[in-house]
């Protein structure tokens, strides 16, 4: 393997899981509910992942686990902020600190232990293309995983009613309900998509990247993967743009430190951090930054009268 | 069924003062369950939690010691989530606290130093805090750019730099290699009020700041600026307030009040600077602001309700061999049962059994 | 032979809201082809009545027949299966989807948006009322969202339309093109629920009329038979007079004085001001008529000081340039305001009235010592706002939210014209309260400029510019013309400025 392939290889594991999260999360903010709790969601998964990967002793069970977490954790949420009508920003807090805690106490029995990493799944033919065969295609299921999601979220989206009726309830809960649409049931299908997602990239920090447990594994992708998707203007290609972008600078950061650059390694542990809020800067400093969000993103939504 | 909704448009005054007694109360229960499902027994679990942190006069102290920080701080937050400012980033400015109010203790340490070491630390440590919340509040009125996601991301850069400065150019030459600094020199500590024990100056301290908070949310027009930027923006600027203005200023108290809390544990507890100076008094900090219904005096008792857990978590650990995210899962619920009681207060909530006559 | 059912009919539809009764035995049967009229105060139980109708709202009680046979809807897709299509007053539209897709969005079925587009197109043709199907919402005009949703129940081929105060956005002109459509739909089939307060167009153009007070039926009558005034008394139930208003006699000096003011709108989807001038005397009330959207808010925003100019000069109050002084800095100087949006503008709704009197009046009215709020001082000032104004409000100090739009107005406006300002700005002052509380608001407004101040009334409602102004002048595009008398002045003179007749090319240019 090359040098650039190596390279290649490490950038999209490390920009599977913000991409993953970021897909999910980009579909619940176009409903208009903003989920703070990526960060809880996440790290579930990751903890459950693991758990039940170990206990079954295969991987999948573990992906579908980790999903299932992500799920239920984002059911708390949707409880909380569309049957109760709860602060969205609180509520995400909370789901966030919840999740930080209720995974360290599920994964405390397994913390040290290991498995393999999943099996990658080669597509023949295509691994035979030069410099990037191998990278893209010689990955594991996640990666596949994630460009689906990409596409079929665009294609949702853009191309289906479904999608049209989501964005509507996003843009104007008040007008869809008026139209006779089912704004919380629309909501609580995208909460849960986007808690699903989470969990999957939580799976793939444990089972995939790293592969063990340990607790506050998910360190802040689940807050960078909510700022991917503000990077990206809430469009599905730009989140793949922009997860490559963060996945590229940790990956840079570290080879960065591999190759003995005299900078201390905190200093470029920030990085993604401070790349975060740079991002953040430029694209709201641009015209026009601020009107790509859904006009009814973080406002509760009650039907009255 | 389903749960339907009414505005109400009077709630009566007494649900604000049980509403989070109920969520206090749905906390315990669901922690029973929860040690019931963990093969503890509950009671004996709920005890460690919840008794032994208040058991005797040992105890009560370490209580004042750890509710201090959650004080000090959630007062702060009360004021930026009042006004529609999400400063999530307490944490990282508790840290920044510490390393500017450290500094002061660093630079002058070993040097004839005078009585005003002490307050120099307190001042240097709220600016440090109140410095790193400007980004935040900046970046947000200048460029509109979300400040919960960069009031967070800034957190783990505090940590980082101060995980630097303590491994590098603070570490204590002395120190056998331990990433940590000098201790403080005795001026530079934070007066102990008893002999034989761990409260100092930082719980009177953090009794004045509820005080003060508590005087300007209720009587001044700064309070009402505060209470209706938040409520009626528009109505706000009606109103000739300058909101922009607002949420730095905000920003700016919390900032400092974090940093007083993470200056006031550094040279009242620990005396050193470490790695690590917080067990997430910034983020539980946010759960005391909502627990105490973003009151100052609500923070104080809430600021108590969550050091409890912090105490109980310890004790737990080591008599229970349970893991110290138990108190998180703890503090998770709380917040989630808050909420929920919120709700209560804001809407008449009915059980509508679902049938043709329904939407 | 027995008479034909009529096409939908509601029998004693009670609707209740918790403690609030909102329709109370209604009966309301509108015949096939029929133009019907449903009329009655805000509050009266219209809106809850066509809701029902609509399948947005399940009666509590009572029975719903079309074309005699009885009949549920669960909700509005059932509804526009049957036939039945709604234009909302407040349109229900998303601003940031095209108009394809907001069309799409109300058909059933999974058509794809290029077919709807193409459906549109040809639709909006045949009825002569011109959309571009890719454009975004928030780029149109008021009367051309309405004819989104006109379009889109067209499309629908409905029986029955129901169209709730649908001219109240309109200019003159714009109304004409709306009425012709009507006859046009009616004349192949469709019978069309009518709900408008503006009585001289029911009478105009509806064959029948449905009245509802306090959410109950009080007559049924054919407007065509009926006068304006008997009508309106039958809606409130007492006589209705109109407002006392002497002809103006001497104007004073100018209290009020715009000249070459621009500003760019802060909202992506405003409307920036272009070389306003304009001057307002002591003693008069001088009105400004436009369709929404050609920039009131910002005008409101720029005069009150909420938003500043960009040279001081281009506002004065009695002389002095304020273009760059803050709102507390213009009320010291006598000025006082009153914005459109009651509830989040004018008032917040979750505080108290003496808290929303120390909102408007902090830096005015003594309210503050030192920083301290003296709270007895604000409770005092409600009191005589109460008093002076009429305000119903229940409780010793109630939240704004728990007062009816007619009793906050009166607060809102009462709070200012207390303080006896040297002048008053104030946009839509009567929009939707109730007819007593409207003419006494009116007569306030009149009496204030009489006792020597000077009044600017921003205000959609033609009907009441032409009662109270004794000037006005025209916004369009962000632009002003020049001042009209009122006296003498023809409704249509004005209905083509509001169009956008007679303003600059380039001003009309960008309209189209």
């Amino acid at each position: 393997m090359t040098m650039f392939e190596a390279i290649l290889l490490t950038i999209i594991t490390a920009s599977t899981p913000l991409l993953i999260g970021a897909i999910g999360q980009l579909v619940c903010e176009r409903s208009g509910v903003l989920n703070l709790g990526m960060e809880g969601m996440m790290i579930m998964g990751a903890a459950c992942g693991f758990a039940a990967a170990i206990l079954s002793g295969n991987s999948y069970v573990g992906v579908l686990a980790a999903i299932l977490a992500g799920m239920a954790m984002s059911l708390i949420f949707a409880v909380l902020t569309l049957g109760l009508a709860a602060n969205q920003v609180a509520s995400g807090l909370a789901l966030s600190i919840f999740g930080l805690g209720l995974s360290g106490v599920i994964g405390a029995p397994f913390v040290g232990a290991k498995r393999d990493q999943m099996a990658k799944l080669d597509l023949p033919v295509l691994t035979d293309i030069p410099l990037i065969g191998k990278a893209l295609f010689g990955q594991d299921p996640f990666v596949y995983a994630s460009f689906a999601l990409v596409i079929g979220v665009w294609w949702f989206l853009a191309r289906t009613k479904s999608g049209l009726v989501l964005r509507a309830c996003g843009e104007n809960h008040a007008s869809a309900h008026a139209l006779g649409y089912p704004v919380l049931k629309i909501r609580l299908l995208a909460i849960l998509f986007g808690g699903g997602c989470a969990g999957l990239a939580g799976a793939y920090l444990s089972l995939v990247y790293t592969p063990f447990w340990s607790p506050g594994m998910t360190a802040g992708r689940g807050w960078i993967a909510l700022a991917i998707v503000v990077f990206a203007s809430w469009l599905p290609w730009r989140v793949l743009a922009g997860a490559y972008l963060f996945g590229g600078i940790t990956i840079l950061q570290l080879h960065a430190q591999g190759a003995g650059v005299k900078i201390p390694s905190q200093f470029m542990a920030a990085l993604p951090y401070l790349v975060t809020i740079l991002v953040l800067v430029i694209i709201m400093s641009r015209r026009g930054g601020q009107q790509a969000a859904p006009a009814s993103l973080g406002t509760p939504f009650v039907p009255d009268r | 069924m389903r749960i339907v909704l009414t505005r109400r448009d009077d709630a009566p005054a007494w649900m604000a003062l049980v509403s989070p007694l109920i969520a206090v109360a749905l906390t315990l229960l669901s922690g029973a369950v929860m040690f019931a499902l963990l093969g503890l027994d509950p009671l004996k679990a709920l005890g460690v939690y919840f008794i032994s942190p208040i058991s005797d006069g040992w105890a009560l102290q370490e209580l004042a010691v750890k509710a201090t920080p959650l004080i000090l701080i959630s007062v702060g937050l009360s004021l930026c989530y009042l006004s529609n400012n999400w400063n999530i980033g307490a944490e990282g400015q508790f840290v920044m606290g510490a390393i500017f109010g450290g500094w002061v203790a660093i630079a002058t340490h070993g040097a004839a130093n005078g009585p005003w070491v002490f307050p120099a630390m307190m001042l240097a440590g709220m600016l440090g805090g109140a410095a790193l919340a400007m980004i935040p509040a900046i970046l947000k009125t200048r460029l509109s750019v979300n400040e919960i996601l960069t009031s967070l991301m800034l957190v783990y850069v505090a940590e980082l730099l101060l995980d630097w400065l303590v491994r590098g150019p603070w570490r204590d030459p002395k120190g056998f290699n331990f990433p940590q600094s000098v201790m403080f020199d005795k001026e530079a500590q934070v007066m102990r009020l008893m002999a034989d024990g761990r409260i100092n100056l930082g719980t009177p301290i953090a009794i004045i700041v509820v005080v003060i908070a508590a005087i300007m949310m209720a009587r001044t027009l700064k309070g009402f600026e505060i209470r209706l930027v938040g409520a009626a923006p528009r109505a706000a600027r009606f109103a000739g307030f300058d909101e922009k203005r607002l949420t730095w200023t905000v920003f700016a108290i919390s900032g400092a009040l974090a940093g007083l809390a993470g200056i006031i544990e550094v040279s009242g507890t620990m005396g050193q600077l470490q790695p690590s100076v917080s067990p997430g008094y910034g983020f539980t900090a946010i759960i005391v602001a909502f627990l105490g219904r973003l009151n100052p005096i609500g923070c104080l008792i809430a600021g108590v309700v969550l050091a409890i857990t912090f105490i109980g978590g310890e004790n737990a650990q080591i008599s229970l061999r349970l893991p110290l995210d138990v108190t998180r899962v703890f503090q998770g619920m709380l917040l989630f049962y808050v909420l929920a009681c919120d709700a209560v207060l804001n809407y008449r909530i009915a059980l509508v059994r679902t049938g043709g006559a329904a939407a | 032979m027995l008479p034909a059912p009529p096409l939908i009919e509601a029998r004693t539809v009670v609707k209740r809201f918790g403690a609030l009764l909102a329709n109370d035995h209604v009966d309301l049967s509108v015949a096939e082809r029929e133009v019907h009229a449903l009329l009655g105060e805000n509050g009266a139980g219209k809106s809850t009545l066509v809701k029902i109708l609509y399948g947005l709202l399940q009666p509590t009680e009572g029975t719903l027949l079309w074309q005699g046979a009885p009949f549920s809807l669960r909700n509005p897709a059932e509804a526009r299966q049957r036939g039945i299509g709604m234009v909302f007053q407040h349109f229900s539209l998303f601003d940031a989807l095209t108009v394809a897709e907001n069309v799409a969005l109300a058909l059933d079925g999974n058509e794809s948006v290029a077919r709807v587009s193409d459906r549109l197109a040809e639709v909006s043709r045949a009825y002569g009322l011109p959309l571009e199907p890719g454009r975004e919402v928030w780029r149109l005009s008021v009367g051309e969202r309405q004819r989104i949703e006109i379009v889109r129940c067209l499309m629908q081929s409905p029986r029955l339309l129901i169209l709730d105060e649908p001219t109240s956005v309109l200019t003159p002109q714009e109304c004409e093109g709306l009425f012709a459509t009507l006859e046009r739909v009616k004349a192949e089939g469709c019978a069309v629920l009518y709900i408008s307060h503006k009585l001289e167009e029911v009478r105009r153009i509806c064959e029948s009329a449905t009245i509802l007070r306090h959410g109950k039926v009080v007559g049924n009558c054919d407007p065509r038979q009926e006068s304006a005034a008997s009508l309106a008394e039958m809606m409130v139930g007492s006589k209705v007079a109109p407002a006392r208003h002497d002809r103006l006699t001497t104007a004073g000096e100018v209290r009020l004085a715009v000249t070459g003011l621009s500003l760019p709108s802060p909202d992506p989807h405003g409307t920036s001001l272009r070389e306003v001038g304009l001057e307002v005397r002591a003693g008069e009330v001088f009105g400004i008529a436009g369709v929404a959207g050609n920039g009131q808010d910002e005008l409101f925003a720029a005069l009150s000081g909420e938003m500043l100019a960009e040279a001081a000069g281009t506002i004065r109050i009695d002389g002095v340039a304020t273009g760059r002084l803050g709102i507390n800095a213009r009320r010291l100087m006598g000025g006082a305001f009153v914005p459109e949006e009651r509830l989040g503008h004018a008032a917040a709704p979750a505080f108290r009235l003496s808290d929303n009197a120390l909102a408007s009046g902090h830096a005015t009215n003594g309210f503050v010592q030192r920083g301290m709020i003296d709270r007895a001082a604000t409770r005092v000032w409600v009191e005589r706002v109460v008093k002076a104004f009429d305000v119903r409000k229940g409780p010793r100090d109630p939240e704004a939210k728990a007062l009816s739009g007619g009793n906050l107005q009166k607060f809102i406006v009462g709070r200012e014209i207390l303080r006896n300002p040297r002048l008053l700005i104030v946009s839509q002052p009567t929009w939707g309260v109730d007819a007593g509380a409207a003419s006494l608001i009116r007569q306030a407004l009149i009496d204030l400029s009489r006792s020597g101040a000077a009044v600017l009334v921003i205000s959609q409602d033609l009907d009441e510019l032409f009662e109270i102004a004794d000037r006005m002048a025209v916004i369009f595009h962000g632009r002003i013309s020049s001042p009209l008398d009122t006296e003498g002045l023809r409704r249509e003179a004005v209905g083509l400025l509001m169009g956008g007749a007679g303003f600059a090319a380039d001003a009309v240019d960008e309209a189209a």
